[in-house]
């Protein structure tokens, strides 16, 4: 599966939601759609981190870096490279 | 210095009663009840790992009027480190914390192998856990003598939101969650410390405050103590939450915030956060916050960050000052209400 699937379908299983079904194009900004919380965050946090390998510094943990699927995808092919 | 024990997880046969269950009739130690109820009442949660059938086991404790002292009783043929691990993950709590008592040796030198920060006591030695100082909490407050009751309400919500779709709303929407928060009285104070010391996690400095520190701070009129509750239909979670702000010239300062891991999944430190933005923009003060990575509170970092906190360099102290931009607010969640009886 490509990376922004797949981080795609991380978020649909795990971010709260009143709706069943939701859809989230690359660039919607995940905080705005549903109620992101902590737990959310973290649980982002630790999978990208263990599926891809990467740590994740204090300075890279912002609301930007985490806000759509591309800024993610971003970020994880920043550390990476 | 070795941690105060938190979970005890007891073996049964030969242990909690004379005999074994599948071969004979078994009586109950003498005094196990006692030691039972004191264990609970001192707010240390109970478990059991017991090589049974699970069934015959559980019928026998309902028998013996004892089954409601333990939480994730793990009775199966498995190796009791391997219990011992999956009560630890259930339960959320350190495993430095656990205590495990069985009357045979190969049991707990297999559980010193695997686990070794479980403290593993011969099951001879049962009485004298109550005056092992590792068993006796400094104070014990009316959310520590709740305890146990508190984890069996959560199993009840655990088993409530089963019925809903993963991540759905409507769960938590049909708890009716409130928030109260309230400032600080003397009553408080035993609780507000054993929450610092117990908290470790969702602990924005993990600074330790003692006794007379808070009982300092809540009568200092700079400061402002505070206590969050939260409640919900299946009852209450007890003060879970503790806040020290200080209301200056140009900010209202974060200086301590700090939840229990048992409301983690609650997204409690996102709303207080954005509760204090609204209480600093009625003030119109900037919010800002210190924190202080103790290794293991990154949530808290996490949490801050993603209600839209940004460095801002260092605080007089050694703690890093975090101050709020929001870049936008996605507003308090609709499924919980807040109640605040503090006057911040």
């Amino acid at each position: 599966m490509i990376l922004k699937e797949k981080i795609r379908s991380f978020i649909l299983s795990n971010v709260l939601v009143w709706e069943d079904e939701v859809e989230i194009a690359d660039d919607d900004n995940i905080f705005k759609l549903g109620f992101v919380n902590s737990l959310f965050a973290m649980k982002l946090l630790n999978y990208i981190e263990k599926e891809y390998s990467i740590q994740v510094d204090n300075t890279e943990m912002n609301i930007s870096n985490f806000s759509t699927v591309n800024n993610i995808c971003s970020l994880i092919n920043k550390k990476l490279n | 210095m070795d941690e105060l024990i938190k979970c005890v997880v007891w073996d049964l046969d030969n242990t909690i009663w004379d005999g074994v269950l599948m071969e004979e009739e078994v009586q109950l130690k003498q005094g196990i009840k006692e030691v039972l109820e004191t264990i609970d009442s001192r707010g240390i949660l109970q478990s059991v790992a017991s090589r049974n059938n699970y069934d015959d086991a559980m019928s026998k404790l309902r028998e013996l009027g004892i089954d409601h002292y333990f939480l994730y009783p793990k009775i199966n043929w498995n190796a009791k480190s391997e219990s011992i691990r999956e009560i630890c993950t259930s339960l959320n709590i350190g495993i430095n914390t656990f205590a495990f008592i069985d009357d045979q040796p190969f049991e707990r030198m297999e559980v010193e192998q695997v686990l070794p920060e479980v403290y593993c006591i011969d099951a001879a030695l049962y009485t004298g856990i109550l005056t092992n100082p590792r068993f006796i909490p400094e104070r014990i407050t009316d959310d520590s003598r709740m305890r146990r009751v508190m984890y069996q309400q959560d199993i009840a919500r655990a088993a409530e939101e089963e019925k809903y779709p993963e991540n759905n709303i409507g769960f938590l929407r049909s708890l009716d969650m409130q928030l109260l928060i309230t400032a600080a009285d003397e009553t408080d104070l035993a609780r507000a410390e054993e929450l610092t010391v117990r908290t470790n996690q969702l602990n924005a400095t993990g600074k330790i405050y003692s006794y007379s520190e808070l009982e300092e701070l809540m009568n200092n009129p700079d400061w402002r103590l505070l206590l969050c509750e939260l409640k919900d239909n299946f009852g209450s979670y007890g003060k879970i939450g503790l806040i020290l702000l200080s209301v200056g010239k140009t900010a209202l300062h974060i200086e301590m915030m700090l939840f229990s891991c048992r409301v983690m999944s609650r997204g409690i430190g996102s709303m207080m956060l954005h509760y204090l933005n609204q209480k600093a923009v009625e003030k119109q003060l900037s919010l800002t916050a210190s924190f202080k990575d103790t290794g293991r509170n990154r949530m808290m970092y996490m949490t801050y960050k993603m209600a839209g906190f940004v460095d801002a360099g260092k605080t007089d102290g050694d703690s890093s000052l975090l101050h709020y931009q929001p870049e936008f607010s996605s507003g308090l969640p609709p499924y919980i209400t807040i109640t605040d009886q503090s006057n911040i």
